[in-house]
């Protein structure tokens, strides 16, 4: 199958980028150093294209009604102009997906949703939609729109300003999880205070036609997904295909460490599941780790106690940019789960002592 | 984008390269092969006196994205060792051809170095 690609595909080849295969998409993975872009959203700014991210919009009587019954999160609570990051979770209450929920203005008076699943899982994401408001008989419109729309992240702790700058509306007063239309280069672009880096900054969703004029209106350092990797793992947010997967490495949302998404007070696909899961505790659970000894742990890496036994496996690894230590995330026993236990990360054949931390490992908004 | 081919050592299709100096054969990575790799973060190299086979695996280089392995562009034994690499594996990045050269080996036989690419045979691979 052909590679999708961005729109500014060509606008990032021009500029020199390294491109990757990243869920049925050619991303742009590096434009400089992802030492130099790590950097850059750390102190200053950096903008990543992220256009690979799906877009689902709902809408009609009940778009609130569907919406609940397929995330964990509670979305009623979500006011128009607020987010909302869930799961997406199976019978077993098992996570297929996570994703942020955009409440729009009301459409013909209707609650109006647009949701962010992750890179190739929007066909499959709009199919579980259509199938279930099918067969609950609801009344809702649900569209992918991940072809209409390009996405951009503007993240690092000069972000705000510049994309304030380039907004004619104040977008400054916007809390973290806050969205609104906003008008960039007499282009309207929903604009959120969210991100996928721990600092502070916006998402704007755009039209796909316009992407280069908005692209073009906000200068800083272009990033990949390379330094949205380092990011992110610094910063400690999972990642779907790396810290859990429906085929390849099943995990509910407590295992993940995303209890903050799961509301058991609201009815869901997964949730009598999860309530069983909660009462029964865990067996494993994600955690973060930095090696002591050198090496770079890498996803699917073993995990073994101090006695070499083989106890959990590696989700994702890098050396941080920022921190110049290894460092990675990992499931293990809850009876190793707790910060400071020692352990051993098996690099190539060879152990290497590696220590449970707190995530985030640096400092986050 | 244009990369540097020093023309006074050959090169392996896997990007090593390898220079004839007084101390044996020295042994590095090539402009493009560390452009590829994008920031060098850990290098692991043998001890010296060890033995290595052209062709066979010397060591592990790993950026921030990626792992790679090392070969050995002759047979012999392992003379010396750039342990800068170790503190400042950057140093690949910076200089790949001359401080972030990796290994010297003393060659069993020389004439394996003919059975490597010239610096022209090299650029056509890269171009």
């Amino acid at each position: 199958m052909p590679l999708q690609t961005p729109p500014l595909r060509g606008i990032h080849d021009e500029r020199g980028a390294k491109f990757t295969e990243f869920g049925g998409w050619d991303m742009p993975v590096e434009f400089d150093s992802i030492q130099t872009e790590h950097m850059a959203v750390r102190e200053d700014a950096g903008i990543f294209d992220v256009s690979h991210m799906g877009q689902i919009h709902v809408t009609g009587p009940d778009a609130t009604a569907l919406m609940q019954r397929l995330t964990t999160n509670d979305v009623s609570r979500v006011a128009v102009g607020g987010s909302q990051y869930a799961a997406i979770t199976d019978e077993d209450g098992l996570v297929i997906d996570d994703t942020v929920i955009y409440r729009l203005p009301d459409e013909d008076g209707h609650n109006t949703y647009l949701f962010v699943p992750n890179a190739g899982t929007d066909e499959a994401t709009h199919e579980r939609w259509v199938d279930h408001r099918n067969e609950w008989d609801l009344e809702a419109t649900v569209d992918n729109r991940t072809d209409e729309y390009a996405m951009f992240a503007v993240q690092g702790p000069n972000a705000p300003e510049l994309v304030d700058a380039a907004c004619r509306e104040d977008v400054l007063d916007l809390g973290r999880f806050e969205a609104m239309e906003a008008t960039v280069d007499g282009v309207e672009c929903w604009t959120a205070r969210t991100g996928y880096t721990g600092e502070d900054g916006f998402e704007l969703i755009v039209p796909a036609d316009e992407a280069e004029r908005i692209w073009s209106a906000i200068d800083c350092q272009p990033c990949g997904l390379g330094a949205r990797d380092t990011l992110r793992i610094e910063a400690g947010f999972v990642l779907a295909g790396q810290e859990f997967d429906r085929e390849s490495n099943p995990r509910n949302p407590f295992e993940v460490g995303i209890d903050f998404a799961v509301d058991l007070d609201t009815e869901f696909v997964g949730r009598d599941a999860l309530a069983r899961v909660e009462a029964d505790g865990l067996e494993e659970q994600l955690v973060g780790f930095q090696l002591i000894d050198r090496g770079v742990p890498r996803h699917g890496y073993d995990i073994t106690n101090t006695e070499g036994r083989v106890v959990g496996t590696v989700s994702s690894g890098t050396m941080s940019p920022s921190l110049e230590q290894p460092i990675g995330l990992g499931y293990v026993p809850v009876e190793y789960a707790e910060p400071g236990t020692t352990l051993q990360v098996v690099v190539r054949g060879r152990s290497k002592k590696a220590r449970v931390e707190t995530t985030p490992f640096v400092d986050t908004v | 984008m244009t990369f540097d081919i020093p023309e006074d050592r050959q090169y392996m299709e896997s990007h090593e390269w390898a220079l004839e100096t007084e101390d044996g054969v020295r042994v590095g990575i090539s402009d493009f092969a560390q452009d590829e790799l994008g920031d060098v973060v850990f290098v692991e190299l043998p001890d010296e006196g060890d033995s290595i086979a052209q062709d066979d695996e010397f060591g592990v280089i790993e950026s921030i994205k990626a792992v790679s392995d090392l070969y050995a562009p002759v047979s012999g034994e392992i003379v010396g060792v750039n342990e800068d690499l170790f503190d400042s594996p950057e140093l690949v990045n910076d200089e790949p051809f001359e401080d972030g050269w990796m290994i010297e080996i003393d060659p069993e036989d020389e004439s394996q170095l003919e059975d490597l690419l010239s610096p022209e045979e090299y650029e056509e691979q890269i171009a």
